[in-house]
């Protein structure tokens, strides 16, 4: 059964969105992509000082049987990339909404987040899409 | 099987050597500041050594030669060893690229009849056999269509639309290329979906990439209403000759009103696989394309043979090879259609659908189920165990590898990525009924142990070499070159 | 029927467990109006007997002829085991090896072939082969562009010294991705990349300098000037290289401080005869950090369900059939049973076999070059050390030496004329170890005639 933390936003493709304190965000894949994935073996996390366009390819994540590219949910400058993936990219599998967040994000100021899902919405996605 | 052998760096014992193979010691001018400081770490071992050694690895591996290899979408029929003795002329084989071409008019008037013959089965109005694989040859034809759009003002051609069950070098071609890949569905009947292609068609259409018969092992029945589509919108059609196998003789490329067309030599035209080359991809176009074909094409003035570059065809899209593509490979080919002949060309297609709809009737009859149900077979068919791995929990992955264990190779699996738990299975004309319903038997004995004794399925193989491999070890664990001790 | 084992019997049980009535039924998904029931332009079939005779007397045709070209192709004595072992059923009629525990011989092969072209370049790692050395320029200046992130430029010096065939087809294969190859100039007295003519792009974004060595006029390049030059300016280094020279010369890995990013080069030389161009094999080594960008197939070694050593295929989420129209190359294959044979050609040789061969290599050119430049009206072109290959300049056009020559049934050497108008009348010549004195004897005899007959006209 897939995890899908209800303090979290989701988009359709996948990835999962945090809100931090001092209003940046924390962006990885959800349960269900680690899960269908399957086991990692490489993650490409963007540099800090970069700066996204929502929809922009941002990450890449690499099992044996599949590469998909991440997409940023949001637009704005990369704060900062999960540095420990580049060794352990297994943690986006043992912990895909924890020590598994891929980047770090400060939003820009008309960084829209209308079109990001509620757990629910997510989850009610997921049952159509099976 | 073999079970292991060392590397053949493990052999190594300093000062050893195949001393019959080194030339005598001679005195070399280099520099000092170029030179280099530390021998290389090659293997120091007796040629003895070297023969047992690769001999036995010849031995942990299946080859045509060995196995039933139905492995669809690949042609893996057997590889007549006189088209290798043909290649293997001294004379052949001695001969420099850039010798002139009057000490080559034997090769050249081989090459030619090449030419001529593939013309003439493909319907095409010219050939290249330059590209050295059917990646190149591929990417020969969409860079070629590029070269058609702009040579006509027509720069905002930048799309090429690919179905969804494309072999994955389609789309990987065209974006080398720098063009866009619009991806169009196939209906559950296999065909391509007609309102789809509408909803892509545009005037940023470049062209289409189809194989015909498809992937999914069905004949493209609306081919002549797609080639209306895409010419009326202002696109080229590409044909993608994986599947060429099947309609030798039987239909032509030409006549579908393709553009353009890349042969695989090591499928249709029996050239040796080699454990993963070499290929080639030799291209064919339709009169559109004919000023952009990669060059060096040969050509023939009278009784003699030259190569045709680029001051010939100065809109060609220029070389792909460093000479003139993989001449040893293209010899065997040759040596393949001489030997077989119009009428044995025609029988390929005639006996590679006969064994292909034999075997998805047996198979069907013994309660696996096609993809495809209701259609016919084309040289290739495609059976789904999503049922198998719903009630017994084994996939395609384990009966392929339980396959092995039967004595034969495992088709192709999980691709086309469309159809789950998938087994594209291609039996070719090769083989022999006795051959086809033993591996009939072999599936069925899968899926009665997987009924009893799944375990031993899901754990296969357990007679190869090694059993599973840990690929995901493989790739967080990089060991992709031995390096030495010391080092 | 060649190479179809059906009988009568067969077919009708066949037909009959299919439910059709003939196999022409089997095609009746194809359109009427699109078939065809025949193939005119084939002639008709002929047994191996006919074959073999028809094949030899066109390989007779061509005859033996003693050869002075290289230009990117080199005439090396093949080992007798090296054939006969690469044209074994279970080598040469194998496929790629997706079935990892039906293939650990290819797969073992492809990790020994790897490891030896890493060992001989110095570099960490190596792929398992492409097509040829020429696609193989091309592929790493596309590679190059993937792995240099903070170059925007997308632009690749490119030496005029590099072999012109390399560098079309490097234009031909990277256009669509709108690379700028842009050319360096050669010094004319040493016929090498001039580090001085690299000045001009201080400063610029520079993906990438491509350095052959040793360079298509057979010259050795200052390595070390031109490795040091674009670690300075951030430009990533491509070295194309000869594999036999490796044996003597300063590997990739070790030029400059820290060595090349990518090596490649044509691995012909290694056990795989010259037939009239190919098919060939292709080499790639690069760093390991660049190992993503990396195209083509990589084996590598892991551990079976029971712990024990095993090969496969890895890293392939980069390639094609994964990740489709994002994939690093559209490249499927790799040059399997070629690399094989380069492979077992290397164990035979061995690093001492190796070193003989590159040897007498630079001791037979420089004969052949001093004999040749003996006769009026011929000089080397460029000064300084080289390997195997040189530069011969002629009072007068070569092309039709080379013709009056090659009825001899010598192959003087090849004429740049197309390529370097610049150069005046000059061809490119080559002695490998396969040269015995009497050859280059007979060549230089050959050609003193040839230049006394029109002497006397």
């Amino acid at each position: 059964m897939n995890e899908i933390p209800s303090d979290l936003r989701y988009t359709k493709s996948h990835e999962w969105i945090r809100t931090l304190p001092d209003g940046s965000v924390e962006i990885g894949i959800t349960d269900h992509a680690q899960h269908s994935l399957g086991d990692m073996v490489f993650v490409e996390v963007p540099e800090a000082g970069r700066m996204l366009a929502a929809g922009d390819a941002c990450a890449v994540v690499e099992s044996v049987k599949a590469a998909s590219d991440v997409y940023s949910p949001l637009g704005g400058e990369v704060l900062a990339g999960n540095a420990l993936l580049a060794t352990q990219p297994e943690l986006i599998n043992q912990d895909p909404y924890g020590q598994g967040w891929i980047m770090r994000l400060k939003p820009g100021a008309d960084a829209a987040s209308a079109a990001l899902m509620t757990s629910a919405a997510y989850q009610a996605g997921l049952a159509t899409e099976s | 099987m073999k079970k292991t052998e060392p590397l053949i760096f493990e052999l190594s014992q300093s000062g050893r050597g195949a001393t019959a193979q080194h030339p005598a010691a001679t005195v070399a001018d280099i520099p000092v500041a170029l030179r280099r400081r530390r021998p290389p770490p090659l293997p120091e071992v007796s040629e003895l050594q070297v023969v047992r050694h690769y001999t036995r690895l010849s031995q942990m591996n299946f080859g045509i030669d060995t196995h039933f290899y139905p492995l669809g979408s690949c042609t893996m029929k057997y590889n007549p060893r006189v088209c290798n003795s043909v290649a293997m002329q001294p004379e052949f084989l001695g001969r420099h690229p850039l010798a002139p071409a009057a000490t080559g008019q034997g090769v050249m008037a081989c090459l030619f009849e090449l030419q001529e013959m593939l013309r003439d089965v493909t319907g095409m109005a010219g050939v290249s056999l330059t590209p050295m694989a059917g990646a190149q040859g591929e990417f020969a034809g969409v860079a070629m269509i590029r070269a058609y759009h702009r040579a006509h003002g027509d720069t905002a051609r930048t799309e090429i639309i690919v179905p969804d069950a494309a072999h994955g070098t389609n789309p990987a071609t065209a974006s080398m290329c720098g063009m866009k890949v619009r991806e169009i569905a196939s209906l559950p009947n296999g065909d391509v979906d007609l309102a789809a292609l509408d909803a892509v068609l545009s005037p940023a259409t470049a062209g289409i990439m189809l194989t015909n018969p498809s992937t999914l092992g069905v004949f493209e029945r609306h081919i002549a209403e797609i080639e209306r589509k895409v010419h009326a919108a202002g696109g080229l059609l590409y044909y993608d000759g994986a599947n060429l196998n099947a309609i030798l003789g039987k239909a032509r490329p030409g006549d579908m009103g393709f553009d353009v067309i890349h042969m695989n030599l090591h499928k249709t035209f029996s050239t040796p696989h080699g454990g993963g080359g070499p290929g080639s991809g030799a291209v064919g176009v339709g009169p559109r394309l004919l000023p952009y074909v990669p060059v060096p094409v040969i050509g023939r003035d009278g009784d003699r043979y030259r190569w045709l570059d680029e001051r010939d065809l100065p809109g060609s899209i220029g070389r792909l090879s460093g000479f003139m593509g993989n001449t040893g490979v293209l010899l065997r080919a040759w040596a393949y259609m001489r030997i077989l002949g119009a009428a044995g060309l025609c029988r390929v297609a005639e006996f590679s659908t006969l064994n292909a709809n034999y075997l998805l009737a047996r198979l069907t009859e013994a309660g696996f189920d096609a993809a495809y149900p209701g259609r016919r077979a084309s040289h290739e068919f495609i059976i789904t165990l999503k049922r198998q791995a719903r009630e017994q929990g084994v996939t395609a992955m384990d009966f392929a590898k339980r396959l092995l264990d039967h004595g034969y190779h495992a088709p192709t699996t999980y691709f086309p990525l469309l159809v789950p738990e998938c087994l594209l299975i291609e039996p070719t004309e090769t083989e022999t009924l006795e051959e086809l319903d033993g591996f009939v038997a072999a599936l069925v004995a899968i899926r009665r142990e997987s009924e009893s004794d799944a375990a031993t399925v899901k754990s296969a193989p357990h007679t190869m070499p090694v059993r599973r491999l840990d690929d995901v070890r493989a790739a967080r664990q990089l060991d992709i070159a031995w390096k030495p001790a010391a080092a | 029927m060649p190479y179809i084992p059906h009988t009568d019997a067969d077919v009708h049980a066949m037909l009959d467990r299919i439910g059709a009535s003939s196999i022409d039924e089997l095609f009746d998904e194809i359109p009427r109006e699109l078939r065809v029931d025949s193939l005119p332009g084939v002639p008709a079939a002929m047994t191996e007997m006919e074959l073999m005779r028809l094949a030899a007397e066109r390989a007779t045709q061509d005859g033996h002829v003693l050869n002075f070209i290289g230009a990117g192709a080199y005439e090396h004595h093949i080992p007798a085991p090296v054939w006969a072992l690469a044209t074994r059923g279970e080598i040469y009629s194998a496929y790629t090896p997706y079935q990892a525990e039906a293939s650990q011989g290819t797969l073992q092969i492809m990790y020994e072939y790897q490891s030896m072209i890493a060992g001989l370049t110095a570099m960490d790692v190596s792929n398992a082969s492409l097509y040829d050395g020429a696609s193989a320029l091309a592929e790493a200046c596309l590679m190059a562009v993937r792995a240099h992130r903070r170059s925007q430029s997308a632009r690749i010096l490119m030496p005029a010294a590099v072999n012109p065939v390399w560098r079309q087809v490097a234009r031909a294969i990277t256009e669509g991705q709108h690379l700028k190859l842009e050319e360096l100039p050669f010094d004319p007295r040493h016929g090498i990349t001039d580090p001085k003519s690299l000045e001009r792009f201080a400063g610029q974004d520079i993906t990438a300098l491509v350095i052959q060595q040793p360079n298509y006029f057979g010259q050795l390049e200052d390595v070390e000037a031109l490795t040091q030059w674009a670690r300075a300016n951030g430009a990533l280094v491509i070295a194309a290289v000869n594999p036999v020279a490796l044996a003597l010369l300063t590997p990739p890995g070790e030029w400059g401080v820290g060595g090349a990013d990518i090596a490649c080069g044509d691995a012909q030389p290694f056990g795989v005869p010259l037939s009239s161009g190919g098919p060939y094999v292709g080499f790639m080594a690069s760093r390991m950090e660049h190992v993503r960008q990396m195209p083509g197939r990589i084996a590598g070694r892991t551990l079976d369900a029971e712990g024990r050593p095993g090969f496969t295929l890895t890293l392939q989420a980069r390639e094609q059939h994964i990740r489709r129209g994002k994939a690093t190359s559209n490249i499927c294959t790799n040059q399997g049973l070629l690399m094989t044979a380069a492979t077992i050609h290397l164990a035979l040789l061995g690093p001492a076999g190796l070193e003989r061969v590159a040897r007498a290599c630079v001791a037979r050119t420089q004969e052949l070059v001093a004999a040749l430049t003996r006769l009026d009206g011929i000089r080397a072109a460029f000064a300084g050390p080289r390997f195997h290959e040189a530069l011969l300049q002629f009072d007068r056009p070569v092309a039709p030496l080379l013709e009056a020559l090659a009825a001899e049934g010598i192959i003087g050497g090849y004429d740049v004329s197309r390529d370097y108008p610049e150069l005046g009348h000059a061809m490119l010549i080559c002695a490998t170890e396969t040269r015995t004195p009497a050859d280059l004897e007979r060549y230089a005899q050959a050609l003193r005639r040839l230049l006394d007959r029109a002497a006397a006209a």
